[in-house]
């Protein structure tokens, strides 16, 4: 037998446009690791600008994608298949990829002024930032779940080594061990649910799915319920969904500032993608199963973390359960499965990924070197030092509570609209009580920076103000006019989200 | 009929069923051990388990898929132990303890 | 719900293996915690002192890169395998694959981390004086021998 035999391999022609963004991104970082080996530049703020114009230049192909999605070009239904169903040009992954060079640029600028201030720079920083934002957009991108594994994992390992980045800080080697630990042990879950739904159904590719469970009647569909609750299970882990929720505390106030800003927005996303692609194109045949799952865990996640921030009194950790409800919020849109809901979900990704940003950039100014001011109690009377960073600070978490005029109440408005289509009411309560008892923590910071006097023995060196290198205000400026721009006019990013939420049409 | 025949190898569920124990067996250690190698070693138990049960789903199915997964799996699991061996060491050198327990700087 | 039954027993055999193991150790074993006892087990020796408090970790290193190359290599296999059926497509996948690898052996060898032994400096100067030690020291043997022989011839 003649094992070379060509006729039987099908080789489609490989389609490079369709990930054209993801080899944006991974090729800078593999340039900037060729010209670490070669010769290095003296100042570390040459990689990161170029750095920032790969992450512009995958941002300008995901948007080219998009275009090209829109007008038609990609082929019937506005999707198309590549690398024989690896990955899928459609409008929400390049929509994801989009906020997710956004969301790098940003870090980038955060990371910029954080690592020559702390003393911890390094080039390889950065290429670990852009392999992992290439894992986030492979996985948004992802069409078949060996692909989802692997960027899934491309994106945890490079966000493990940068949670351990400082050295000097004994708390980011721990965050990143222990970030480390659980994340292996979720991807295990994650694993042995995507072996068990190959084993039920012979393949892998999503759409595979969705065409096995049309064309045969399961006679016990156990084992597609075993691997769909691990999938979900492993996933959730990721996004930091509770009960899955305990490592983010702890890697939240390790980790370095820029990481953990980039990590609760950039992981998030991919994580989001991953769950919805596989509940609503892979698994859209159980949906009565996974609704209840997706419910109950979205209830209880904005419930314990809106509850639980309440209690903290450091700010990162606080922001770690801050970001835990929000997880809550944006999956009670994929709970409505429907398409407000989604294009709720989504654009509360985009509104969130920039508060977050602006949130972190104060919050890495005031803490100041070796982030020791992490505490509530620096944040007393921070508008009599610094009126302008404290009024921002509060303008976010403003925002992050959801007032009015703000993106976070354009968001949590649109998610719960979603809710109400597809009539799940008291998902809606739960919601709203959530948003009531958030509101209380973001606000007591606003009123310890604002209705506070200076604490007593106050610490002289703290009262001197601190210096806002030109780079943070940039990041302020931007994510301050989006935080409002989008809670004032928010139809435009409302139609893209709604033209992006994988229902067809 | 010997028991060196090959027609009669076990059924796939056996595998399965052993995959299943391993898995429990995998996921038990990471949550009582108290050393971060043993939970690393644990974490790599359970990555085997799903090897375990790729490897017979493909068989069944009659598909080198599964087979192909295997691979990836591989390669990632070396690849976090390597990452999670780098940390392990950066710990080590600073504080000369590695136990789980000594990893309390961040509670709540 | 019928379909729900398997994982409701596994998670119910699961749980309660877990109950009854912890719970009968805790009620049969006797606590008299020490901190030898709290320590992690090292295969029953009781742990003086911490190991080997010096280790090369150049050691660590080498064996990580090690790793790593030798696993990326299982993807040379299936592609070795069916090299003619995948045709040029495969073949220029897989380079670009090995040139990624490529970059990366590039980026370790430049930092030296293949490096074992501290650098030689050998400039012209301590090398030119190591030969004339050498020099002296072979004129010398030369000479010793010479006097010995006439020696010999006396």
């Amino acid at each position: 037998m003649n094992i070379h035999a060509a006729a039987d391999i099908p080789t489609s022609p490989a389609d490079y446009s369709a990930i054209a963004p993801e080899l944006a991104m991974l090729g800078t970082g593999l340039v900037l690791l060729l010209m670490i080996a070669l010769k290095r530049f003296k100042n570390d703020s040459w990689y990161a600008a170029i750095a920032a114009f790969g992450t512009l230049f995958s941002a300008g192909w995901a948007i080219a994608l998009w275009n090209a999605v829109e007008s038609g070009e990609v082929g019937d239904d506005h999707v198309r298949f590549a690398f024989s169903g690896m990955v899928v040009a459609d409008g929400f992954g390049a929509f994801l990829s989009v906020l997710i060079c956004l969301a790098v640029l940003l870090g980038i600028l955060l990371s910029d002024v954080y690592l020559r201030h702390e003393n911890a720079g390094k080039a390889e920083y950065y290429i670990l930032l852009l392999f992992s934002a290439a894992g986030m957009q492979f996985m948004v991108i992802s069409n078949n779940l060996v692909m989802m594994f692997i960027s899934l994992e491309l994106l945890s390992v490079c966000l493990y080594i940068l949670s351990a980045w400082h050295r000097d800080r004994s708390d980011s080697q721990e965050a990143g061990l222990k970030y480390l630990l659980l994340g292996a042990f979720s991807s295990a879950f994650l694993l042995y649910g995507i072996a068990f739904l190959y084993g039920a159904t012979g393949t892998t590719n999503l759409v595979g799915f969705e065409q096995y469970f049309a064309e045969n009647v399961l006679f016990s569909s156990g084992m597609v319920l075993l691997g769909m609750v691990l999938v979900v299970v492993g996933l959730c882990f990721k996004v930091a969904a509770v009960p899955f929720h305990m490592w983010a505390p702890d890697v939240y106030q390790g980790a370095p500032m820029p990481v953990v800003a980039f990590m609760a927005a950039g992981a998030k996303v991919a994580g989001f993608a991953g769950l919805w692609r596989v509940l609503e194109v892979g698994l859209s045949a159980y949906e009565l199963d996974w609704q209840p799952l997706l419910w109950a865990i979205a209830a209880i996640t904005m419930l314990v973390g809106s509850v639980l921030a309440i209690v903290q009194t450091d700010v990162k950790r606080m922001m770690a359960y801050s970001s835990i409800a929000h997880a809550g919020f944006i999956l009670t849109g994929l709970v409505a499965a429907n398409e407000e809901g989604v294009r709720g979900a989504l654009f509360y990704l985009v509104a969130y990924t920039i508060m977050v940003m602006g949130a972190f950039a104060v919050i890495s100014l005031v803490a100041r070197r070796g982030e020791q001011d992490t505490s509530l109690e620096d944040y007393r009377g921070l508008s009599r030092r610094e009126p302008l960073l404290a009024g921002i600070l509060a303008f976010l978490l403003f925002a992050m509570a959801g007032i009015p005029g703000t993106s976070g109440f354009v968001a949590k408005f649109a998610v719960f609209g979603g809710l109400a289509g597809a009539e799940r009411w008291v998902l809606i309560v739960v919601g709203t009580l959530a948003s009531v008892l958030s509101a209380f923590f973001y606000l007591r910071l606003v009123v310890y920076m604002f209705m506070e006097g200076l604490p007593l023995e106050a610490k002289t060196p703290t009262l001197s103000r601190l210096p806002v290198p030109g780079v943070s205000a940039v990041v302020l400026a931007v994510t301050v006019f989006f935080t409002l721009q989008l809670g004032v006019l928010p139809e435009g990013l409302l139609d893209i989200a709604g033209r992006a939420t994988l229902f067809a049409g | 009929m010997s028991m060196f025949d090959i027609g009669n190898s076990p059924d796939y569920t056996a595998y399965l069923a052993l995959s299943v124990i391993l898995f429990m067996i995998g996921t038990m250690g990471f949550l009582l051990r108290k050393n971060t190698i043993v939970m690393f070693m644990c974490v790599e138990l359970m990555l085997n388990a799903v090897n375990l049960a790729l490897v017979a789903f493909g068989r069944e199915l009659g598909h080198a898929g599964g087979q192909i997964f295997v691979f990836f799996v591989l390669v990632v699991a070396a690849a976090e132990v390597m990452v999670g061996l780098a940390i392990l060491v950066a710990i080590y050198r600073r504080r000369l303890r590695v136990s789980a327990d000594d990893l309390s700087n961040l509670s709540g | 719900m019928g379909d729900y039954l398997g994982i409701v027993v596994m998670a119910v055999l699961a749980l309660s293996f877990v109950g009854v193991s912890l719970g009968v150790s805790a009620l049969l074993a006797p606590k008299r915690p020490t901190p030898e006892k709290l320590d992690a087990y090292e295969c029953g020796i009781v742990s003086d002192q911490e190991s080997v408090e010096r280790f090369p970790v150049q050691f660590y290193l080498v064996a990580m890169i090690f790793i790593a190359f030798d696993v990326e290599i299982i993807f040379l296999y299936p592609w070795a395998v069916r090299m003619r059926a995948l045709e040029l497509f495969g073949f220029f996948e897989m380079a670009l694959f090995v040139v990624v690898l490529l970059i990366a052996y590039a980026y370790i060898l430049r930092e030296g981390v293949l490096d074992w032994a501290p650098k030689r400096t050998l400039d012209r100067e301590t090398l030119m004086q190591g030969f004339r030690v050498e020099a002296d020291r072979a004129k010398a043997a030369l000479s010793e021998q010479d006097r010995g022989r006439k020696s010999e011839a006396a």
